[in-house]
């Protein structure tokens, strides 16, 4: 297993053999059925495929969310599959971004709030107000959830994301909830990162077109990786067609 | 066919069990109290009232010093009276060859054999004795059932001074001694007191009285006066020493029995409805939180054609299943603490029987009432469903507006940590809500708080009775009054340190229109053993002049230090004499008046006299002294202090007062049940924010900070609420536990407080920790894809 941490020092992540399998016997539901996959540091990669295929499982085993039921995912030289609850609650804590379909800010806190509730504990966080000016909400850093519409409110989660500087930003339908230019200009600000802070983003879409931002697109079927699509030109957010 | 909506129903029902059972329980405490409550007053007043009439319980009772028999027929003729019988009635001392020393008793005549009579007894082994037969006697049945004497047994007794042995025939109860104690105790000791039936004839022989009675027992016609009838009695006795008639009211047995049923009725009224509002409470807590959180279903309903009405029906009828449930275990529960607690009441009122009765209107009023009320609580909730249109329902809810709790303590805000904002943004945003946890939580402590105050005043009550009121080792009572040099005889009794006089007088203390029938205690200005004692509890120098009143009977007169008090005297010199109140004494049990024994002496022109003495014994002298009182005849009763302090703890801990252990518990119970509550709907409202926290790399614990913090500030906040709360709860309860026979003191120990508080803090610690370990059980990923 030494030997494989070796060799995954300049990928991302790299999984071998990766199954996770809910409940037991007859009623079993096998999410994954073996995945061996590699991802780039600062790629951009899509994963595609209808409901059930995988796909959030997937992300959820790679963000330190859930564990495998078999197999090995490697974080650098992190062994994900071996981590305990405290050691995975630290992973997320100093490498991971979320950003989810319903931005799950704390209604609580205003947006730079929001925000600092992640600056407080990270190791090497960014200013919360550059998090925010990065995104594009620098006027509405006093604004409470209630007083930001669905775009901005899924702004400020992806600035809450990005502010702790993650090695990775997972993105589960993050224009779900989103109308197309609302959609687009959330895609542009995680392209932005990607570009500026060099960050690993994985995003999970029911929409095709957004694969065309992508460096990879990754279609998952039935629990299994189908196909891995290189993309040769990555398009700008803006460019993409909805 | 199952419907999809009943289906739905089970399962919500099973995923909320935790809370419906604990709602389920609070009503079904509830209801039970009341079943169990107005079980008993029916119990007990029907079988009082059956027991009364068919053994002809006099009304009123006219006490006198020697009245010729002939009187018996102008009492006949008073107005209103029914029926009058005569009676001799007497002191005697039961020697009991397995005790040190000898048992007071009461020795009452039995009117010629065959005649039917008044405050008739009831055989329950033998005989009554047979005409001419002086030396056979009936005995009252606890007293021989506590020292195994049986018909055909042999007892030795004093009587005036003389000691014979009688032959016990027959063992009987009597609507006169449903509850008794030993003269001048309140607590009664089967084994202390007894009552001895003899023919009438010999009675009379042994007491000086024949052709004379000490004793008349009236019953009432239908519609008479008894203030009218007891002024004409008194009126007709005067002249032979009459101390003054009473009614049933003032009959100690009928007072207790009548004071216990009348407080069960006040508690059956009183105590349910508080579990119901707390039941109501959490009701509302729990639907609204359930409506909340199937915001999306009920749009779906409604979306189909569902009307408001039965969306808000599946709703309601969530909430009327639990409200039945608890209601019928309540119900069960009742009867089955109602017939454990009958023998309770059976060791305390020798009643011949108590069936528990089922009250059937308590079963219907305790199920509609908890209908009522649960639909009441769910009805709040419910308001939201007829407001939600379906399509607003079916989206996301929009997150909650804080922008105006925001503002709060701005500048303060910059001093704390995010975690800690959300926990003042959230308390600030709807301090109603918040109010009404704090309320519940406070609620709940103040219930907890009072019962342990309670629990100290019992304690207090023994404490101040037996430790600082009354410090001797027995109380002798005379058979008559004797000359104060009497005590010197006493001194002289080896093992006897000290030996102080009392004397008891009876009179009728009034003011105006009020009056008290009692006694005044006489003592000497310096007595050690027994004391007056202040509202402060420091003893009382008796002055020469004047009179010191118990608080109880200064707030019965209504008269304070320095006011006019009439002290008519019912025994002796007859007098009637106004008197100025000298001082007011702290009182827990009876309402004593105390006077400077010469003052007291002076008003009766009866120099140097005592009715009794308090003594102190040396340690391990107790048997010789015992041995020697028995052998002297002016000696009526002695009273150990050492078994009056075990009755009274018995009754305590065991009898009656073995309820207020229950009702500690149970509130004990609430107090978690609404801490738990607000817990457990809190972290529902918020798991999505917690599943947030931790994927955000939130450790367990920073987590349950979130929301425990919101449970400690609200758990603090309502811990001087409860203090608050619970101080004047308690007064209340006191007030209702307390009767003119003895008063519960309100005492605000320390460690009351300390216990309560505990309690709050250990609930909401406990309650925190269940919730921090389903933390950690549930899956943060569902947590986030779920939409509020």
């Amino acid at each position: 297993m030494a030997d494989l941490g070796e060799r995954t020092l300049d990928k991302a992540f790299v999984m071998r053999g990766l199954t996770k399998t809910y409940g037991e016997g007859r009623t079993a539901v096998h999410a994954l059925r073996g995945v061996d996959l590699e991802i780039g540091r600062g790629e951009i990669d899509v994963l595609l495929g209808p409901s059930g295929s995988g796909k959030s499982t997937f992300l959820n085993i790679l963000g330190g969310l859930d564990t495998a039921t078999s197999g090995e995912a490697w974080f650098g030289d992190q062994c994900l599959t071996e981590m305990n609850d405290r050691q995975l609650t630290l992973y997320r804590r100093n490498h991971v971004g979320f950003v989810f379909q319903f931005y799950n800010l704390m209604p609580s806190l205003t947006a730079r709030e929001n925000v600092e509730l992640v600056t407080e504990i990270a190791e090497s966080p960014m200013e919360a107000d550059e998090a925010l000016h990065l995104v594009g909400l620098g006027k509405r850093l006093d604004h409470f959830p209630a007083q930001l519409s669905g775009g901005e409110q899924q702004r400020v989660a992806i600035a809450r994301a990005v502010a702790k500087q993650p090695d990775v930003l997972f993105c589960d339908e993050p224009t779900g909830a989103l109308d197309s230019t609302t959609g687009r200009a959330v895609l542009r600000v995680l392209q932005d990162v990607n570009e500026r802070l060099g960050t690993t983003v994985l995003i999970i879409t029911h929409a095709a077109a957004t694969a065309a931002m992508a460096d990879r697109v990754i279609h998952f079927a039935d629990g299994a990786i189908r196909e891995v699509v290189i993309n040769e030109k990555r398009l700008a957010a803006e460019e993409i067609e909805w | 066919m199952v419907s999809p909506l009943h289906a739905k129903l089970a399962r919500d029902l099973w995923r909320i069990k935790g809370q419906a059972l604990a709602i389920m329980l609070v009503i079904g405490i509830g209801v039970a109290l009341q079943v169990m409550m107005t079980g008993f007053v029916a119990s007990l007043s029907q079988t009082r009232d059956a027991y009364y009439e068919r053994h002809q319980f006099a009304q009123i009772f006219a006490p006198v010093a020697r009245a010729p028999e002939y009187v018996v027929n102008q009492l006949r003729e008073i107005p209103g009276v029914g029926a009058v019988q005569s009676r001799i009635s007497g002191m005697a001392l039961i020697d009991i060859p397995t005790r040190d020393i000898p048992v007071s008793a009461q020795i009452l005549s039995l009117p010629t054999h065959g005649m039917r009579h008044l405050n008739e007894i009831r055989l329950t082994a033998g005989r009554k004795p047979e005409a001419g037969k002086s030396a056979e006697i009936v005995l009252l049945d606890s007293f021989a059932t506590a020292h195994n004497i049986v018909p055909g047994d042999q007892i030795k007794v004093t009587l005036n001074g003389a000691r014979r042995t009688f032959d016990v025939v027959g063992t009987a109860q009597s609507p006169e001694f449903i509850y008794y104690a030993a003269p001048g105790e309140m607590i009664p000791d089967d084994a202390r007191f007894g009552v001895i039936w003899i023919g009438r004839p010999a009675l009379a022989a042994a007491l000086d009285l024949e052709g004379a009675f000490n004793e008349a027992l009236l019953t009432l016609l239908r519609g008479a006066v008894e203030e009218a009838v007891l002024e004409e009695v008194d009126r007709v006795l005067a002249p032979y020493g009459a101390p003054g008639a009473y009614g049933l009211d003032d009959h100690p047995s009928d007072r207790f029995l009548s004071e216990e049923i009348a407080g069960l009725e006040i508690s059956a009224t009183n105590v349910p409805p508080v579990f119901m509002l707390v039941a109501a409470f959490l009701l509302y807590i729990v639907t609204s939180r359930t409506i909340q959180s199937e915001r999306e279903e009920i749009g779906l309903m409604k979306a189909f054609g569902y009307t408001d009405r039965e969306v808000s029906g599946h709703y309601v009828q969530l909430v009327v299943i639990i409200a039945l449930a608890g209601a019928l275990f309540g119900c069960l529960l009742g009867v089955v603490l109602g017939r454990i607690t009958v023998p309770v009441y059976t060791t305390y009122y020798k009643l011949p029987f108590l069936l528990f009765r089922l009250e059937l209107s308590s079963f219907t009023s305790g199920i509609l009432t908890s209908v009522f009320v649960a639909t009441l609580g769910g009805a709040f909730a419910l308001r939201r469903v007829f407001k939600l249109m379906p399509a607003e329902a079916m989206r996301p809810a929009a997150p909650p507006d804080f922008s105006k709790a925001g503002n709060v303590g701005s500048n303060m805000m910059r001093l704390l940590d995010q975690p800690s904002r959300m926990v003042v943004r959230r308390l600030f945003r709807q301090p109603w809500r918040m109010l009404g946890a704090v309320a519940g939580i406070g609620a709940g402590m103040a219930l907890s708080l009072s019962m342990l105050i309670i629990y100290e005043g019992f304690d207090t009550v023994l404490d101040r009775t037996f430790n600082v009121i009354d410090r001797s080792d027995a109380a002798v009572s005379f058979t008559h009054s004797a000359p104060i040099k009497t005590l010197l005889e006493l001194e002289r009794l080896p093992g006897v340190t000290q030996a102080e006089p009392v004397r008891n007088v009876a009179v009728v203390l009034r003011n105006g229109r009020r009056s008290h029938a009692g006694a005044v205690t006489g003592l000497s200005p310096d007595a050690e053993l027994y004391r007056a004692l202040d509202t402060n509890v420091a003893p009382i120098r008796l002055p020469d002049k004047g009179i010191v009143l118990s608080k109880p009977l200064a707030n019965l007169l209504q008269v304070g230090i320095g006011d006019p008090v009439l002290v008519d005297i019912r025994e002796g010199s007859q007098l009637a004499v106004t008197t100025r109140v000298a001082g007011i004494a702290e009182s827990l049990i009876g309402s004593p008046a105390y006077m400077d024994l010469a003052a007291l002496n002076r008003l009766m022109t009866e120099p140097q006299r005592v009715s009794g003495a308090y003594i102190a014994i040396k340690d391990g002298a107790e048997a010789q002294v015992y041995a020697a009182l028995k052998d002297m005849p002016i000696v009526a009763g002695v009273s150990l202090r050492r078994e009056a302090v075990q009755a009274f703890e018995e009754v305590m801990n065991q009898g009656a007062g073995f309820s207020r252990f229950v009702m500690g518990f149970m509130a004990f119970a609430i107090t978690f049940g609404i801490i738990y509550n607000v817990a457990r709907v809190a972290q529902d409202e918020r798991a999505r924010d917690l599943a947030s926290l931790r994927v955000m790399g939130f450790f367990r614990g920073e987590t349950a900070f979130v929301l425990l913090g919101e449970l400690g500030v609200v758990t603090l906040v309502a811990l001087p609420l409860g203090v608050f709360l619970g101080s004047g709860l308690t007064n209340l309860i006191a007030a209702g536990f307390s009767t003119d026979l003895y008063q519960i003191p309100v005492v605000y120990a320390p460690k009351a407080y300390g216990i309560a508080v505990a309690v709050v803090v250990g609930a909401a610690m406990a309650s925190g920790w269940l919730v921090w370990r389903d933390l950690g059980r549930s899956d943060i990923t569902l947590a986030l894809k779920t939409r509020e």
